[in-house]
Formats: C-alpha cells, structure tokens, sequence
C-alpha cells in the first residue's frame, strides 16, 4: 500500500510541476511555431505545430531586413552592459560600506535603499523625465541609462552578500595592505560571484525587456532596444503580419535564453567554488 | 627585532569596558601569549595592536614607535585568524604573494592586463613568486602552491596562513587562536611547529588563546587575562606556582586547584580535616582560602599524625595518574587529588589517607589577592638571543 501513495503522491507533484510549466512554455512554442508558417497557415483552423509548408527562410528575412532589428539588438546589448556595468560599479562600494564599515547613520542610509526598493520605477517616470529634458538628454543613449544607474536591488542584494563574508577576511585584506576600494574589487566582488550572476540575470533581463522607460525616453529609430524595435515593426503599413513579427521576437528572445543558460552552469560553479573553512 | 609597548588601554563597546586601563611590554623577539576565557578582551587587544580596531585611551608603540593613528599595513604586524582568513577564490601561490603585490608594485603595476606594459613589474613579480616559493618550501607547502584553500585540509590551511603572515617579515606576530580550529593531534603537532618557527625567526609574537596547554608549552611569559584586566604576566611556571590572584590559580591547573576556606586560628595555624597547617603570613586575616594544586596531595596512612581522612567518590584514570575526587571532613566540596596511578586499592567508597604537602599551598585573602605574593609583573629574565 504504501509505495503506492508515494508514487501516487509524487505522480500529483510531477503532474502539476508539468501543467504549471506547459502555461510558461505554450506561448514560446506557440511564437517560434507560428515563425515558421506562412502566413495563412496562422489562422487555419487545424491546430499543428509544425506547419505544413516551411515559411521559416521568408519570415526570418522579413524580420532582419523589414526593420533595422540588427541595429536595435545592437542597442540592446550595448545599453544593457553599460546598464550592468555601472550598476555594478556604484552598487559594490556602496554594499561594501554599508555591510562592513562602521560610521554614524549607516543604519538610517540603508533604511532609505529599502524604501528605494519599494518605490516602483513608473512612479518615477515623470520626474525622470523632466530630469533628462532639463539635462538635454532625451533621445540619447545616456537617456536610457541614467536612471538605473543606482539601483537599490543591487545594492541589497550585494550588501546581504556580504554581511555573510567573515570580518577576518576584511581585516586580513587590510593587514595585507589593501585600500578599501582593492577589497571590494579584489576580494569581496570575487568572492561574491553567485551574487553577481544572479544580479546580472535580474538586470539584463530586465533592461532588455524594458519597454515603457525606451518608449518615454527616445524617439530616433536608431536609439531604439528590441522590445522598441518590435513595436515599430508591427505597427508599419502592412499591418501586422505574424510571421516575421513572431521570427522577430524569437531573436530577440534567443540571446536571453542562451545568456540564461550559460550563466546558469556558471551559477552552480560559483556555489560550489569558494567556502571559507 | 621590535618589542611593543600597551600603554594604559582602555575599550568600550557601548557601555561595557572591554578593556580597563592595561599596559603591557613586550621585549623584543618575546613569545608572549595572553591567555584567559572566551569574552575576557584578549582578542580585542591584538586587535587593537594591529589597528583593526581603536583603542578609546592609551597608546601603542611597536619598536620605540608610536603607532596610534597608523593603518594596518603601516604597522609592520602580521596576524593569523582562528578562521584563517584565506582568499578563497586565490590560489595558495596568490594568497601567499598578496601581501607582496600590495606592497611593492605601484598602483599602475597591479591593474590586471595594463600591468604588462608597465617597466619594472615582469621583474618584480618574478622576484615576489621565488620569494614566496621558498616561504612555501620552509614550512612543507612547496607543493600545493596551485590549489584553492577549499582544496585544503585544515593544517594545511593554517600553514598557507602562517605563510602569508611570513613573507613580508613582520616585526610583530600576532596570532588569534590559531590552533583551536584543528583536530587533537593536529594541534600538538602544529604547536610544536609554531614553537620551532619562533625560535628560527626570533620575532616577537603575540598569541592569544584560551588553552592554558597552548599558553603553557609555547610561551616565554604569559598575561593572563580576565575581565578586560592583566592579573599577572610571568613565565609559564611562575604562572603556575605562583599565581598572584586567586582567578589566575584557578584558572590555569588542570585538574582545577583546590580552593578551601579556612578560619584562622591563634598563632597562624589552620585546621583542615584532622591536619594543622602552619600557615606563615603577615597580614592579621580572620579567614582565607587555602589552595591546594591536585599535586600536593600524598597518599599515607593512618598512623602519620598530619593524615587527613576522607572518602573516594569517584575516580578518573588518566594513564599515568589518577584523579581522585574525596570527601574530606570539614570541607563542604569534593577535593580533587593526583595521585600516582600504581595506587590500585583505591576504590569509590573507601576510605583514604592524605596529606598535604604545606609547601606548595598557596593562600588567598577573602578579596582574592594572594598572601606574601613577589611582583605582579614578572620582567623576562634571561630571554638570549
């Protein structure tokens, strides 16, 4: 009787893990099925995934050429490394202090990171707006960039980090002569790698995706990220045509997945590395 | 060579006094080990001296020098942790030669790949690598100079430490329990090896530790601390025979000493069990304590006049002795007693006759301090090299 209920119970487990996992999945497969179909394929009322004839070759041409998608994924990934870049720049000093370093409302500033994390970013569109008007910044890349520069996420996550990493190491840094700015860059950033790639996920991700602060801050097609680019692509003339638009998104899609999935082995690395005792 | 000089220190963590007004010297190339419980200050002092934390009054001088408004690494110190404190995401090789890198290349020679280009560095680093080679040959790491301190056993890690505290040739070591994170017998062995490395290097240390074992093999004096306060500073027998406060007696002997309180009776004599002590001070005392180290206790019998009868509670077999816990009349705790192990008849229950060798009996006035004590610092005497 009793292997039975285990089986049964895991049976459940698995049966819901893979329901639940079908709805995040059923639109990817759905996009990069419809890329490959001609385009009166997409509305025949017989359901097949893979379709009858193969319109992939036109629909991914359409797709590179029908709009400068190639100049916006070029916008992307530079916008999103100089993102990250920065943000890692400002946010480890800033973590590094507030975990390791003793001086009066320490306590009070990362309260304020706190409340920072609260705010959603929408609410600071306006602000930011008339901020980057008055600095003459819209319709630049500096636009995109400048408001999350600091971000109180990075700097959370970061300083919970570490607050894991024993004093000692510090004050072996120090004895050893390092300033404070070599034990961040030398010692606590590198030994903070899980942190690093989780908080690199989160940011690329979410600057690559971004489509409202893109949509407020530039206006020049030559400006534009993907998540930008693929608006402009299906709102053109013709109307919306599935095809392309779908072969468009699956590129755009694509370099997160494959960025996803190398980070990811490079995530298991970095716990198992490292350990001080 | 450089000696170090605590001038009255104090220390406050909020309202609690870590540390009460202590000074300290040191003679250059001392092994000096402040020994006393968890949570007593000793930690925050060699902190202190290495300028990891600072001293609310007092100051520090290492070598003559004063060193209060100095950073760390100007100090010219050295310090092992308890936990090691090795970069884990160095090699050996890089932990050992940090310490180097950060001291004798500039800024522009230690930026990763612009480095290359910069006159001078090629050279330097490849006269940092040999030194550190030949660091990791003397103390047996020659070989494991390419893999992470996770690849490490924990001796193995304690030596990359004493390594890196080793090759910018420090005046000063300072050690934070070095040994407590190793096995029993890894223990002894390392102890033994710190020991030969002092005396090779001839440097002054400073090791912290509670292990009264530790304190006693390894050290030309030791500081006792208790309280944030030095009770006394002598060399490890003086420590031992002539303890100057109560809480150092008890604190260092194992098995405990044997603290007794006795009432005084006319013409210095005082009565414990059935045995007179003729007990020789100056101050008019009405009571103190007698101590009595497991040691001074001897087997006899019942025909010595000075015999003291009492009752085996229990016994401890430790090889080459026994500890023998006895009820002695009059005395309201068990006395512990160390007796040679060939006393076989002895068994829980019985009766047994001892006596007290009165010339290793220390007495202690009621506030603690001892009777008739010599000076409460002991200067090193006879320390040659």
């Amino acid at each position: 009787m009793k292997p039975f209920t285990i089986s049964l119970r895991s049976l459940g487990r698995h049966s819901f893990l893979a329901i639940t996992t079908t709805f995040v999945l059923v639109p990817f497969i759905w996009m990069i099925s419809l890329s490959l179909k001609p385009p009166g394929e997409s509305f025949n009322g017989s359901f097949s995934l893979l379709p009858q004839t193969w319109h992939a070759a036109q629909n991914y041409t359409r797709a590179m050429t029908a709009s400068p998608l190639p100049r916006f994924m070029f916008n992307g990934f530079f916008v999103c490394g100089v993102i990250l870049t920065l943000q890692l720049l400002v946010c480890t000093p800033i973590a590094y202090a507030l975990a390791k370093l003793k001086f009066p409302g320490r306590n009070v500033l990362f309260a304020l990171v706190l409340i920072g994390l609260l705010v959603p970013g929408q609410v600071l569109a306006l602000p930011l707006f008339i901020l980057a008007h008055q600095l003459n910044l819209l319709n630049t890349y500096a636009a995109l960039v400048f408001p999350f520069i600091v971000s109180p996420f990075g700097i959370f996550l970061f300083r919970q980090f570490f607050n894991t990493i024993p004093d000692d190491i510090v004050h072996a840094a120090r004895l050893d002569g390092m300033s404070e700015f070599a034990i961040v860059w030398r010692i606590m950033l590198p030994m903070a790698v899980p942190a690093l790639i989780a908080f690199s996920i989160f940011s690329v991700v979410g600057h690559w995706n971004d489509l409202f602060w893109p949509l407020i801050a530039v206006r020049s097609q030559e400006l534009m990220p993907p998540p930008l680019g693929l608006m402009a692509f299906k709102n053109e003339d013709t109307g919306i045509d599935y095809g392309p638009l779908m072969a468009a998104s699956t590129i755009v899609v694509a370099p997160l997945v494959i960025v996803f999935l190398v980070a990811q082995s490079w995530f298991i690395r970095g716990l198992t590395a490292g350990g001080v005792k | 060579m450089s000696g170090l000089e605590l001038r009255n220190i104090c220390k406050n963590f909020g309202s609690t006094n870590v540390i009460r007004n202590l000074s300290l010297d040191v003679v250059p190339g001392e092994f000096l080990t402040l020994l006393g419980p968890s949570g007593c200050g000793k930690s925050t002092l060699l902190r202190i001296i290495a300028g990891l934390e600072l001293q609310d009054e007092g100051s520090v001088a290492i070598g003559g020098r004063a060193v209060d408004g100095l950073r760390p690494k100007r100090r010219d110190v050295a310090m092992v942790f308890q936990s090691y404190a090795l970069y884990p995401h160095m090699s050996v090789a890089r932990n050992l030669a940090i310490p180097l890198l950060m001291r004798r290349l500039n800024t522009l020679q230690r930026l990763p790949v612009f480095s290359a280009f910069v006159p001078g560095t090629a050279a330097k680093k490849a006269e940092i690598a040999s030194e550190v080679a030949r660091i990791a040959k003397s103390i047996g790491i020659d070989h494991l100079l390419d893999r992470k301190p996770s690849q490490l056993s924990g001796g193995q890690r304690q030596r990359v430490a004493v390594g890196r505290a080793m090759v910018r040739q420090p005046a000063v070591f300072l050690m934070d329990e070095p040994l407590s994170n190793l096995d029993a017998k890894l223990r002894v062995q390392m102890r033994a090896e710190i020991k030969e490395l002092h005396q090779r290097l001839g440097v002054t240390f400073i090791y912290v530790t509670h292990d009264q074992v530790e304190a006693m093999t390894l050290s030309d004096r030791v500081a006792v601390m208790l309280d944030g306060e030095l009770l006394q500073v002598a060399p490890p027998q003086e420590i031992y025979t002539n303890p100057h406060d109560r809480r150092v007696a008890e604190f260092v002997g194992s098995p405990k000493i044997n603290m007794i309180d006795v009432k005084v009776r006319e013409g210095g004599l005082a009565k414990i069990g059935g045995q007179v002590l003729p007990l020789e001070f100056d101050a008019k005392q009405d009571t103190l304590t007698i101590g009595i180290r497991p040691e001074a206790f001897r087997l006899t019998d019942s025909r010595d006049p000075n015999s003291l009868s009492s009752i085996v509670r229990l016994i401890e077999h430790m090889g080459s002795d026994l500890f023998v816990h006895v009820d002695l009349s009059g005395v309201p705790d068990p006395v512990i007693a160390r007796l040679p192990a060939w006393s076989s008849h002895i068994a829980p229950g019985s009766s047994l006759h001892l006596r007290i060798t009165t010339e290793q009996v220390l007495l202690f006035s009621k506030d603690g301090k001892r009777l008739k004590p010599q000076a409460s610092v002991t200067p090193l005497r006879g320390l040659v090299r």
